[in-house]
């Protein structure tokens, strides 16, 4: 049983606006996400990434093409249940995710829906609270945390449901650089330990560098889809359509292009500086 | 303006055995409680319930201070009914006549039991609200109005819309702090000018405040569904409401206190 976790085919979407317009948001998008794996999607603001995560459980319903989650087609209503539970979303605002006022409550939000016995919940809530490592926190009341702790109350409260997988939109988006990194490390972790599939969109380079499979979107479709070394290696193409690259690529790229001769594909600011290193010392 | 000195609906986590109790026990006790309240006429019995509630609140170590404070808002109605008792209770007694108004002595006797009345009921919903995490609250809530599911009133629908406009109190709050500085900033005046134009100058704060809320429904809406929120039916908890001795004691308790009270008011006392 290798399927992918979650199967888009010719995916489109559009929807009507005030004036009356449809504008084409997903233009015919094919990805498949294997279980298990680190996925980031990296796009411009209107590359339709967003829209593409809401076809993930389900929120949104295709215009054209198919969604299936596990093998199940997300038009299915029957199966939305289901559906829900295999694939959790974090969205970008942590405060407009919490239900309730007591950090454990909140995240025994999803298992109670589910209909979940008690004892059980209590095991699940503990163990979420355990991987983001909020587990002291469990009764204080959401609003005196940090953005950072939140959103770990609101990863905490995906996972409780027990998915194969999470999809992350933009979960940093208003944190800060602390916050940040404690939820980069909670979603990496989550996905070393656990075995949770992660797609995380984001229009962070660095966040995307850390995944283990990049795909970028830019109106509507999928331009480039690989692991980060390969895909941040396409300077032009990324810039052609508005994405910046890695600081690391971006200095070594412009190195290049003063005919030095360096590698593209050092990432982490080690590889770059054993790259400048063996540069100035041929 | 102090935004954050709103208290109503807060709650002070806790251990006390007030904390503890089944929240379904303190809201029926309230009840009961708010009941003889107004069965009580006299110093004696008003002294009754006032030694209760002392009582409890040393259980429960809310602070007083916090008490008092969440009296605050409600000090205009408090000097409203006492004036207004003052006035216009009639009786034999005349203490004061001027003009029109007449003070009585059964005038000075109802204002201040009305007043006296108005806080401890007061501070007996508030003991209720500081000792019940709003969850336990709505869950009582839910539970006690169970019955009335079967006369299709959407019990569990408005428990959830309680919980979560408590759950976004505190963010609302900080939100019109953070709106109010950033009108400010612009040069807005909330604090001086006429009653009209200090409401007028609401408007530029009510209108982004209502948007966001909006646009926070609607977020939290697809968060809730994203989480497999599908209304009440097939719903579990984490906690499950369970009457103990102590509830039982204190259910009990009440009902006699009500009862007693009752009697001695028919007795003149």
């Amino acid at each position: 049983m290798n399927d992918p976790i979650i199967k888009t085919e010719s995916l489109r979407f559009s929807y009507t606006n005030a004036e009356g317009e449809s504008p084409v948001v997903l233009n015919g998008v094919d990805l498949q996400i294997e279980k298990g794996s680190f996925v980031a999607v990296l796009g411009h603001n209107g590359s339709g990434k967003s829209t593409l995560a809401k076809h993930m459980n389900a929120i949104l319903l295709p215009s054209g093409g198919k969604v299936y989650v596990a093998g199940t087609d997300t038009a299915d209503e029957e199966k939305l249940m289901e559906i829900r539970r295999t694939v959790g979303m974090v969205f970008q605002n942590p405060d407009n995710q919490i239900v309730a006022n007591v950090v454990e409550e909140d995240v025994a939000f999803a298992p109670e829906n589910l209909g979940v016995a008690p004892e059980e919940i209590r095991r699940r809530v503990d163990e979420a609270l355990q991987a983001v490592g909020m587990y002291e926190y469990r009764e204080h009341a959401p609003h005196l945390l940090s953005g950072g702790q939140k959103q770990r109350i609101a990863i905490a409260g995906v996972i409780a449901m027990e998915p194969q997988c999470i999809v992350l939109d933009e979960p940093t988006a208003m944190l800060d650089p602390v916050g940040r990194a404690d939820v980069l490390r909670t979603i990496k972790q989550l996905n070393r330990t656990k075995g949770v599939t992660v797609v995380i969109i984001t229009h962070h380079m660095d966040e995307a560098a850390q995944a283990d499979r990049l795909v970028v979107m830019a109106k509507g479709k999928v331009v480039a889809d690989g692991t980060p070394k390969e895909v941040f290696q396409n300077v032009d193409d990324l810039k052609a359509v508005g994405l910046t690259v890695p600081d690391t690529t971006e200095l070594l790229w412009q190195l290049r292009q003063c005919g030095q001769d360096v590698p593209l594909d050092a990432l982490s600011d080690e590889e770059c500086a054993r790259a400048l290193y063996d540069l100035l010392n041929p | 303006m102090a935004l954050k000195d709103i208290t109503l609906g807060q709650f002070f986590p806790g251990n006390s055995p007030l904390h503890r109790m089944d929240p379904r026990t303190k809201l029926i006790g309230i009840v009961l409680y708010i009941v003889a309240l107004f069965l009580a006429k006299s110093v004696l019995t008003y002294g009754i319930l006032f030694a209760l509630l002392a009582t409890l609140i040393a259980i429960s170590r809310v602070p007083l201070k916090s008490i008092l404070r969440g009296m605050k808002p409600v000090v205009f109605i408090l000097i409203f009914t006492a004036i207004l008792n003052l006035l216009y209770t009639p009786g034999e007694t005349v203490l004061l006549k001027w003009w029109i108004l007449t003070v009585t002595l059964e005038g000075v006797r109802t204002a201040i039991f009305m007043v006296v009345r108005i806080m401890m009921l007061i501070t007996a919903t508030f003991l209720l609200t500081y000792t019940t995490s709003p969850i336990l609250l709505t869950d009582g809530i839910e539970n006690l109005l169970g019955p009335l599911k079967r006369i299709r009133v959407p019990v569990h629908e408005l428990a959830m819309m309680m919980s979560i406009a408590l759950r976004f109190i505190p963010t609302l709050i900080e939100e019109t702090d953070k709106i109010m500085s950033a009108q400010r900033a612009r040069g807005a005046d909330f604090e001086s000018g006429s009653l009209l134009r200090r409401a007028k100058a609401l408007v530029p704060l009510l209108v982004p405040l209502f948007i966001s809320a909006f646009r926070r429904a609607d977020e939290l809406a697809v968060a809730m569904e994203c989480r497999c929120y599908h209304g009440g039916e097939g719903r579990t908890r984490l906690r499950r409401l369970t009457y103990r001795a102590l509830d039982r004691v204190t259910i009990a308790a009440a009902l006699f206190l009500c009862a007693g009270i009752f009697v001695l008011g028919r007795f003149g006392l």
